[in-house]
């Protein structure tokens, strides 16, 4: 028994003293395997008498059971030194800054379009657009606009050079042509809004030669100016995201909309700072009336079956109003600057659902 | 139009105030600007008499002067030539602020004497343009009372009118409006006739062609002997002043005032600098006329001049002229008093450039009836303020018959304005508002405007009258009804717009918006082979042609963000181009530009340039995003479907569908980078959103049914040698082709060129993924496919399996 017990002292001495995952399954191989001293010993026993082989081979299992159970507890312990080593090894600072993206964003031009036809859509309204270039038909004539009209000067128009025929096209100076593209294209009734581009010749603190116009249109047998109040309170509510909003409407002109009426909103100018809401003030924030008769003959509607009412608002002076954008010429600088102050991610889709804006 | 609340309670008996008529003006559609107070600049400044004014002891022109305010006698050092004991004028104390300047006075020592206050003038006060001298008040004012009162100050109200109101150019006209809102009565006004003592030296001489005898058709005049010119009383002069005009003469004055007033222009000439008959005659091309503001204007033969038998004396209803305008010494004057046609007087306004309170109302029609009223009133005034005697009046021509009778529905007041009104009402505020209801008894009424509404034309017109009196407050706000069911507001086009923005936001770059137009030499850079579009009267001349690429725009905002040391710049713009000059011919385009690193320095990333394939990935995610197949997309290779000349000749491409080219992108042409005078390397695109096949509508949203591959797939890697110039495109196409239902992938993972190839050669290495349906793949079969790849590369490239 003395061999036994010494051969077991001198594989626990192995075990114990193997540095690493490989040297402890030389040690398993030395002691359990083909050619193991265990093994060996294993193999002796057919020779032996039954009585002696019986208790040597007894002894030889304990022997190798423990020797087993040590092998795999070495071999956990040091598999885990080893991963604790490596994981001690592949420590990283952290606090490094991650790979580089550039996040692009939108313009609040196209975000405001798109927040003010997510209002007007479920009440019926369709998106439509017009050309920038306009006859002065389109733009003019049909619109109820007379030659040598005072208000035909005070729109700056652009004009494109004189054809053979002595007429010119012009760059439209609002989107109020679409109102006559679509009636004369389509069927009564009729539910609008036309985004886009617009076109006037000044250029100053708060003009520039291009800006953005929406214009809407309804018409139909039964429309009147209750409707048209109602459309505009709940519009102005809506996009400014707020439950009261007191709105006026005063008397005013203009040359395709009769009765006319422009619209103006609470606000207060309190320390230089405007806020929209309830308040000491009145901001004019849109125009519109009753479609003037003369347009709807020009677009070949019937004035005394048909009627309908149209309103138009500038993009730019909404979004500087709602997002406190100060400067209108900004809006046409491609500041990278103010791009990033003022656009918007293009996750930041405007819903009813979710919300108009973040 | 300015006027103030004494002036306006000339016209109008009321008991409201000043809020109430500003809130009403506004709610029937006279829009109230402003209400300027000049009292409440001026609330601590009071009367003081000057008790005695001495030579200062070391300044030859100023003087020291004792100032009472009844309580108080303070010292006041005053450089006014006119300071002088018993003057009483406006003292400004220390702690008032002067309106002029927004300083505070302090107490202060001039020339070593101390200053106790300030005796103002008018222009330091903003009450004029005097500033010869200190305010003399009325010797009868008390020292001590507030100078506001003294001054007689008052608010003054500023109305922005509408261009259809001629009616309201007038004060009286602004209380007939107010009358009607039932917030006064409107008083009458004396238009009868004076009585003339002689008759007038110069009669009117209508030197109009028949065809243009409408330019004008009516034209009074008068001559009043033995006035003098002095200067207008001060009630005269303060109104005046208070509305923004500067007193001249009385006889200026008041035609200045019954301007105001009446919203009728007259204009008095000095008799003895006219010769024979006086009228309105058609200008001749290149007569001249020195105009009352100091200028000479060469004359059209469309323009319209009062003349008499030497030549042109005013340009008519729009300025006088200066040789025979009146002085102080003029004892005699020519009353005129006439219509002109509005467009005429519009048209030689815009032409000379003349801004006047004539041309104002002239071009927006002037009531006809009030070139009789106005010579009348005018005529009364003068000999009140200026004495002298009337001449019978003198005539030409007669007051056309302006004032549209309309047939009106009245039922369309609540057709058109949602509202219910009686018929009463609306027939009362019809006739106060001046209009004659000529029958009222069934459901269509006859309605007669009255003179001063040119603008009347139709039954709408009358609607506008009724409602905007009645309020529009008191209209009851009534939901739209809405549909059913909500559709998207959208089209196919605008949704893949709104798409397209988005994803190219995705991709890193940010939305931008730039003008349309941009100048020609920079749109010459990319010309295409129709002419430019050229704006005849450009903003500035840098902004003169119509945009034919979203590039060039995009390139600019790159070189001012490099300016501004921004200089890694990625943008782009959903927007149209031009192709024409006739509506419709523009192309909606998105268009993008990257400029700089694409990725900066960084410690754990490759600092990298931007370069074509940064472009050509921003134009295929546009087309993904929009559902368009990308790998059935070619590179265009013809000649009308290859890249445009503004981008590098051998790193630009485009994106085809057969002959159809969506997209076109490219490193842009050093040339063109260096005309347009900003650094490259800059890669840019644009996108034709016009041209995309729209979406196929199927059977609804259903999407097709899911069925995967339950059996293993397989990736198997080749390379081949093939020619340097052969387009890779063509060998993956050639790759998918061999076997369009085994292979689901082609991935090209190299591309090799050195000298472990020979020269004029590339290596290409790809790995194929092979996905079965039916059953796994036996090496045989994985064999085959690979032979038959291998078989149509050489094929159709020439290519060669690398061993």
């Amino acid at each position: 028994m003395d061999q036994l017990e010494q051969l077991r002292e001198e594989l626990l001495a192995e075990v114990s003293s193997a540095a690493d995952l490989q040297a402890l399954d030389g040690v398993r191989v030395g002691a359990l395997g083909k050619k193991g001293r265990i093994t060996a010993m294993m193999k002796e026993l057919g020779g032996m008498e039954p009585d002696a082989r019986k208790a040597a081979g007894q002894a030889l299992n304990v022997l190798k059971g423990e020797i087993a159970t040590v092998l795999d507890a070495r071999k956990a312990a040091l598999e885990e030194s080893e991963i604790a080593a490596r994981l001690a090894s592949e420590t990283v600072d952290v606090s490094l800054p991650v790979r580089p993206s550039t996040e692009g964003l939108l313009h609040p031009i196209s975000q405001t379009i798109e927040e003010v036809v997510e209002i007007f859509a479920p009440m019926g309204f369709e998106v439509a657009e017009g050309p920038d270039i306009e006859d002065d038909f389109h733009n003019f004539t049909a619109l109820n606009f007379p030659p040598d009209h005072p208000a035909r000067e005070m729109h700056d128009t652009f004009f494109l050079p004189p054809k053979a025929d002595d007429t010119r096209h012009l760059l439209r100076t609002h989107t109020s042509p679409v109102q006559v593209r679509v009636m004369q294209d389509k069927e009564p009734p009729i539910r609008i809004l036309a985004p886009g581009r617009t076109y006037r010749c000044d250029y100053d603190i708060t003009h520039t030669p291009m800006f953005h116009q929406i214009e809407g249109l309804v018409i139909d047998k039964v429309v009147h100016m209750g409707h048209l109040k109602s459309c505009i309170i709940e519009f102005v509510k809506a996009y400014f995201e707020l439950d009261e909003l007191p709105t006026r409407f005063r008397p005013s002109y203009f040359p395709f909309t009769e009765p006319s009426a422009e619209v103006d909103i609470g606000c207060s100018r309190q320390n230089g700072e405007l806020k929209i809401g309830a308040g000491a003030d009145w901001l004019e924030i849109l125009g519109c009336g009753m479609v003037h008769p003369n347009v709807l003959s020009a677009s070949g509607i019937d004035p005394n079956e048909y009627k309908g009412f149209a309103f138009g608002l500038g993009v730019e002076r909404i979004a500087m109003l709602k997002y406190g954008i100060p400067d209108l010429r900004t809006f046409y600088d491609s500041d990278l600057r103010w791009l990033r102050h003022y656009g918007f991610a293009a996750l930041d889709v405007p819903t009813s659902a979710g919300g108009l804006s973040r | 139009m300015k006027f103030t609340l004494s002036w306006l309670k000339d016209h109008l008996d009321t008991d409201s105030d000043l809020e109430t008529i500003s809130d009403t003006l506004t709610a029937i559609g006279l829009e109230v600007e402003e209400v300027l107070d000049p009292r409440a600049a001026l609330a601590s400044f009071v009367v003081a008499e000057i008790v005695s004014a001495e030579q200062h002891p070391d300044a030859d022109r100023l003087k020291l002067c004792k100032v009472s305010t009844g309580k108080d006698t303070v010292q006041v050092v005053c450089g006014a030539p006119n300071a002088r004991a018993g003057l009483k004028g406006v003292l400004a104390r220390p702690g008032d602020i002067i309106p002029a300047t927004g300083d505070k006075l302090k107490k202060g020592k001039i020339r070593g004497v101390e200053s106790q206050g300030m005796m103002c003038s008018a222009s330091e006060l903003l009450l004029g343009e005097d500033d010869d001298g200190i305010i003399e008040l009325d010797s009868d004012v008390t020292a001590g009372t507030s100078a506001a009162d003294a001054l007689a100050l008052e608010p003054v109200i500023d109305v922005a009118l509408t261009p259809n109101r001629v009616d309201a150019l007038g004060v009286r006209g602004v209380a007939r409006d107010l009358a009607a809102a039932e917030l006064g009565t409107l008083k009458p006004i004396d238009t009868s006739s004076v009585a003339g003592t002689f008759d007038s030296e110069i009669s009117v001489a209508m030197r109009l062609p028949d065809a243009d005898s409408g330019l004008c058709p009516h034209f009074v005049g008068r001559t009043i002997r033995g006035v003098k010119n002095c200067e207008s009383p001060q009630w005269l002069k303060d109104r005046l002043t208070a509305v923004g005009l500067r007193p001249v003469s009385a006889l200026v004055d008041i035609t200045q005032y019954i301007n105001i007033d009446l919203g009728r222009p007259l204009h008095a000439f000095d008799t003895s600098k006219l010769s024979g008959d006086v009228g309105p005659r058609l200008a001749t091309k290149g007569e001249k006329i020195a105009a009352l503001n100091g200028n000479e204007y060469t004359l059209s033969s469309d323009m319209l001049v009062i003349a008499d038998e030497t030549g042109a004396q005013a340009i008519a209803g729009v300025m006088g002229g200066e040789p025979s305008s009146c002085t102080d010494l003029t004892t005699e004057v020519f009353l005129e008093s006439a219509l002109f046609d509005p467009i005429t007087i519009a048209n030689t306004g815009r032409a000379l450039g003349i801004v006047s309170d004539a041309r104002y109302c002239f071009e927006r029609g002037v009531d006809p009836a009030s070139t009789l009223d106005g010579a009348e009133v005018a005529t009364r005034m003068i000999i009140e303020i200026c004495g002298g005697e009337a001449s019978h009046l003198v005539v030409g021509g007669v007051a056309p018959e302006i004032g549209a009778t309309v047939s009106f529905r009245p039922a369309r007041i609540k057709d058109l304005g949602g509202v219910v009104m009686d018929a009463t009402e609306i027939q009362q505020i019809l006739a106060r508002l001046g209009f004659v209801v000529e029958s009222a008894d069934s459901d269509v009424w006859t309605v007669k405007a009255p003179t001063w509404r040119r603008d009347v034309e139709g039954e709408h017109d009358l609607v506008e009258e009724v409602l905007r009196i009645h309020g529009y407050d008191a209209i009851p706000v009534e939901p739209l009804p809405r549909p059913a069911v909500s559709k998207p507001a959208f089209t196919d086009d605008q949704r893949r717009a709104g798409i397209v923005r988005r994803a190219l936001a995705g991709q890193g770059l940010s939305e931008t918006t730039t003008w349309s137009f941009l100048a020609a030499s920079d749109a010459e850079l990319f010309a295409t082979s129709a002419s430019p579009v050229v704006l005849q009267n450009p903003i500035s001349s840098d902004l003169d042609v119509m945009r034919p690429s979203l590039l060039p725009n995009l390139i600019s905002a790159a070189g001012r963000n490099a300016a501004r040391a921004m200089s890694d710049v990625a943008l782009f713009e959903v927007g149209p181009r031009f192709e024409g000059d006739a509506p419709g011919e523009q192309t909606l385009v998105a268009g993008g530009m990257r400029a700089g690193q694409k990725t900066p320095r960084h410690w754990n990333a490759s600092a990298r340039v931007v370069d074509i394939f940064d472009a050509k990935a921003d134009a295929l995610a546009a087309l993904e995003a929009v559902g368009v197949q990308v790998e059935r997309l070619q590179i265009g290779s013809s000649e009308t479907s290859g890249p445009p000349t503004w981008y590098h000749p051998g790193q630009s491409g485009t994106l085809c569908l057969g002959p159809n080219v969506l997209a076109e992108f490219g490193a842009l042409h050093p040339l063109v980078l260096k005309g347009m005078d900003v650094d490259g390397p800059i890669v840019g695109f644009e996108v034709f959103l016009d041209r995309i096949p729209k979406p196929k509508r199927k059977s609804g949203p259903a999407r097709s049914k899911f069925a995967p591959s339950s059996f293993q797939p397989v990736e198997r890697d080749f390379a081949f040698l093939l020619n340097d110039d052969v387009p890779v495109d063509d060998m993956i196409r050639a790759v998918r082709g061999a076997d369009k239902v085994l292979i689901a992938g082609v991935d090209l993972f190299d591309v090799y060129v050195g000298d472990k190839v020979e020269d004029g050669k590339k290596s290409v290495a790809l790995s194929v993924k092979l996905e079965p349906t039916k059953a796994t793949l036996t090496d045989k079969e994985i064999e085959d496919v690979s032979s038959r790849i291998v078989a149509a590369v050489e094929k159709a490239v020439g290519g060669q399996l690398r061993k």
